[in-house]
């Protein structure tokens, strides 16, 4: 292979003006960061909204909760910015539509918000099964004490079923990280769309790829270990795998 | 203070849980229910509070009727102390904690009254010493015993108990049953799902025999150990009574 290595690439000056190209990659991991946690406050509010309401006795929450969930989980996240990003405008009326092509940063928050409601189904499942493993009798305790059956979700259910769950919500937290990834196709330049445009100013692309590898599973690991502090930290003495 | 009349319950059209249920507790009066497995009684008991709904006949605590949709459910179950087979404490909050949960979001207690009534309780059923500890730290006759407290921090004007001592290992059993019978002894108002017959006899005003869904026998103690009138009641007795 005649390929042209030069590590030094990254203190070079990018084309842009803006500093050098490590500084172009650390501006796209402040988008990627930027993006991902809002798109995570969007998964975990609506998904705990809709995983809750999957547990309620009543149909029609039931089934509201439901459609929402297969809804986005059963169309790919490329195809879910697609739409939101060039098919919504469309069909709205052609004020509105305009109005939403011309918001200032657009494809932040199509990003944020698409990645976001696409999660939330994930973690509406998650939250389900979590309530789900609970003994019956603690919905039954909550309600023979007379607490209200949102007394009950926020005092004695979630509490128990969000311990439940983190392990698994751990993934989701990196998913949503990754996921962003995909918003370089509507023109998001977060960290993957930075190191698309730095391999294709500098021709360095094994250089530009291997940062911004490195600079995710730098992002992942600080989440893991902050996860794992959080585990503990919630554990109850004496239940199940608390220490 | 307990009204059960004409009760009757399907878990589907073919499936009848209680057949035309009828029967009452007086203010201070202990009743037993008894019965084989799959008889109904757990039921029935936790038609009374509400926390299964039944189709047909009706229920009143107090004066209150538990199937009248116009009921404030809530406040009706907080002044019906409830005991479960499995003690459903809640797991991640400390045993003071779990006393003081429902006194301060359904009555509205402040922080030190609630305390101050859960330490007197857990110093009455024995557990002062355990009150910062989590349930999982402690064994099950003492789960159940502060379960028991539990309810009694509400104030209740009638106890319900759901074969309290069926989880519990043989040895655990006389420490829980020994608090009921001090409450019996007390004044207090309890219907009791139980096998055990030493307890019927020592407190209980009356003993009810249930089986497929009916009432079978509903007498007093001496009369229903002296001569159960039923062939039914009679097998029963003579199986559980033998060794």
């Amino acid at each position: 292979m005649n390929y042209h290595w030069n590590w030094g690439i990254f203190f070079e000056p990018n084309p842009m003006g803006t500093g050098t190209y490590l500084d172009m990659l650390l501006s796209g991991l402040a988008l990627t960061l930027k993006t991902a946690v809002l798109a995570w406050i969007i998964a975990l509010v609506f998904g705990s909204l809709i995983g809750v309401m999957r547990t309620l006795p009543s149909r029609a929450a039931y089934w509201f909760g439901f459609c929402w969930v297969e809804f986005f989980r059963n169309m790919p996240l490329l195809v879910q910015l697609f739409l939101w990003y060039f098919v919504l405008p469309e069909l709205l009326p052609k004020a509105a539509g305009t109005w939403l092509k011309q918001l200032p940063n657009a494809p932040f928050w199509t990003a944020a918000i698409g990645v976001g409601l696409f999660m939330s189904a994930r973690v509406a499942v998650q939250l389900q099964a979590g309530i789900g493993s609970l003994p019956r009798g603690q919905k039954m305790a909550a309600t023979a004490l007379g607490l209200t059956t949102v007394q009950g979700y926020r005092y004695v259910l979630l509490p128990m079923a969000f311990r439940i769950i983190l392990p698994p919500l751990t993934s989701e937290f990196l998913n949503t990280i990754k996921n962003t990834a995909v918003a370089i196709t509507i023109g998001l330049l977060e960290l993957t769309g930075q190191a698309r445009s730095m391999q294709e100013f500098s021709f360095q692309v094994f250089e530009a790829f291997t940062a911004a590898t490195l600079l995710y599973l730098l992002v992942n690991a600080v989440v893991v270990t902050a996860m794992r502090f959080l585990e503990r930290y919630v554990a109850i003495p004496g239940y199940i795998t608390g220490k | 203070m307990i009204e059960i009349s004409h009760v009757n319950k399907w878990y589907s059209p073919t499936f009848q849980v209680l057949t035309d249920c009828t029967t009452s507790v007086t203010k201070g009066e202990v009743v037993v229910v008894c019965g084989p497995s799959g008889s109904g009684k757990s039921t029935l008991i936790k038609c009374v509070n509400a926390l299964e709904p039944f189709q047909e006949g009706d229920i009143s605590v107090d004066g209150t009727k538990v199937n009248d949709p116009k009921t404030d459910l809530p406040k009706l179950r907080s002044r019906v102390g409830m005991v479960f087979q499995h003690f459903e404490l809640f797991p991640h909050l400390k045993i003071i904690d779990n006393l003081c949960l429902a006194q301060q979001k359904v009555l509205g207690r402040s922080s030190d009254k609630a305390v101050a009534k859960g330490m007197q309780l857990l110093d009455r059923v024995g557990l002062k010493e355990q009150a910062q500890k989590f349930p999982a730290q402690l064994s099950g006759g003492q789960q159940q015993r502060v379960a028991i407290a539990r309810a009694l921090a509400m104030d209740p004007i009638v106890m319900l108990f759901d074969e309290p001592t069926s989880a519990l290992d043989p040895e655990m059993v006389s420490e829980v049953l020994d608090v009921m019978v001090d409450l019996a002894h007390e004044g207090m108002t309890m219907m009791v799902v139980t096998h055990e017959m030493g307890f019927a006899r020592k407190v209980a005003n009356r003993v009810i025999f249930m089986d497929r869904g009916e009432i079978v026998e509903d007498a007093a103690k001496e009369d229903f150990f002296g001569k159960p009138r039923s062939d039914r009641a009679q097998k029963f007795l003579s199986k559980i009574l033998s060794h």
